[in-house]
């Protein structure tokens, strides 16, 4: 027996019990702050609907541009941090025997990332399961933030550029991988008058991948807005007949924006999150030049690399 | 006379809008063309169908891109541009 048995985690001890409680509070914790500084920063209106971008809470101007913390980049760390406590949460007392459900639900995670990697990016990528999940994890759950009435980081076009930006790097190191003269010939081909339309073809990968994200979610939040907003008029001019405060209710307003909220907020988030990593990977797996770099690693006397597609 | 101009040009925009979400149409004749066509697979081939499902919503939302620029385009006369314009048009006729 080389391998070294793990040590038997006490689920029942009171230490073991006050970790968990710690990484609750730690995916707990952040969203309220959220909703309470939200809260606190909302002006006071007329409760009616309103379509609005980010809120910034601290702004500063300097000569150039003006540099703000937004409430999107405070809900972005809010949902990281949350997700960081999940994740702990979920790996927490890891035994052999699975002592604990939630070990089941971590690994049924990790297993089904990593096939989904392996499927659609061939076996040279298993490494990148960690960091499609990781963007996956985090745009589906800053989109679904809106769930609790925090405005979804994802409805502002900066956070998906910053991905697609990140994605964008990682597209150009694995070009470069054939050598810089391969890439620059492969922009000039067919002939050299697509030269421009090629260039463009590069950079329209993290715009398109980027407003994708963000069109989706922003609409759903704008028709949900403008839904709710019909629904008080309506409510107003029919039931405004009603006597004492329910006149002033929008009573038609229960019900219809949260079968619609199924769609445009649940369905329409986890969706887009599925689909931003599945172009991360894909994007990412197609641009590698295999037989060029190949042909690099042999001058230099390096075995070759074989991306097997499982 | 600004009265005047703010009023065609907030008309304008609307106008606009309105002409940018003609965008709309080719995704959603793209998409109906994609799911009958998943539609005739599964019927063809029933035991592959979540193969076929998860393929067509991947092309779904990707032929959607379109029709998403001219969604931002239509955002972006409606909320952005009105006070971009207005300050313009504030000192040119002043």
């Amino acid at each position: 027996m080389t391998e070294k048995a793990a040590p038997e985690v006490d689920v029942k001890s009171a230490k073991f019990r006050r970790k968990d409680r710690l990484y609750l509070a730690m995916m707990i914790l952040p969203i309220l702050a959220c909703i309470v500084l939200k809260v606190l920063f909302t002006p006071a209106g007329d409760g009616g609907v309103q379509i609005s971008g980010a809120m910034i809470f601290l702004g500063e101007n300097t000569s150039m541009t003006s540099l703000y913390i937004s409430e999107s980049q405070v809900n972005t760390w809010a949902v990281m941090i949350s997700i960081l406590g999940l994740c702990l949460y979920m790996t927490h007392g890891l035994s052999e025997k699975a002592v604990l459900k939630r070990q089941l639900a971590a690994e049924w995670i990790v297993e089904k990332c990593e096939t989904l990697v392996k499927n659609n990016m061939g076996g040279f990528f298993r490494e990148w399961a960690p960091f499609v999940a990781a963007i996956m994890g985090l745009s589906a759950f800053s989109s679904l933030i809106c769930l609790v009435g925090l405005f979804s980081p994802t409805g502002d076009v900066n956070v998906t550029f910053g991905w697609a930006i990140l994605v964008f790097f990682m597209i150009m190191y694995y070009k470069f991988r054939g050598g810089l003269w391969n890439y620059t010939k492969g922009l000039f081909s067919p002939i050299p008058v697509f030269a421009p339309m090629n260039l463009i073809g590069e950079f329209a990968t993290p715009v398109s991948m980027a407003f994708r994200h963000y069109g989706n979610i922003l609409s759903g939040a704008v028709i949900s807005a403008l839904i709710g907003s019909a629904l008080t008029g309506l409510s107003k001019s029919l039931l405004g007949w009603l006597p004492g405060v329910l006149s002033d209710m929008p009573l038609l307003r229960v019900g219809l924006p949260a079968v619609l909220s199924v769609y445009f907020d649940v369905f329409s988030g986890v969706m887009q999150a599925f689909i931003f990593a599945m172009l991360t990977m894909l994007n990412v797996a197609g641009a590698v030049p295999w037989d060029d770099w190949n042909a690099r690693r042999k001058k230099r006397n390096k075995p070759e690399i074989q991306n097997l597609v499982a | 006379m600004l009265e005047l101009a703010m009023g065609i040009m907030l008309g304008l925009l609307g106008l606009g809008a309105g002409c940018a979400m003609i965008a709309g149409i080719g995704p959603g004749i793209g998409e109906g063309n994609a799911v009958a066509k998943a539609c005739e697979a599964i019927g063809r081939q029933p035991e592959c169908k979540s193969d076929v499902t998860s393929t067509m919503i991947m092309g779904c939302a990707i032929a959607e891109t379109t029709g998403l620029y001219g969604l931002i385009v239509a955002i972006l006369l409606i909320f952005v541009a009105p006070g971009t314009f207005t300050g313009i048009l504030k000192d040119a006729i002043k």
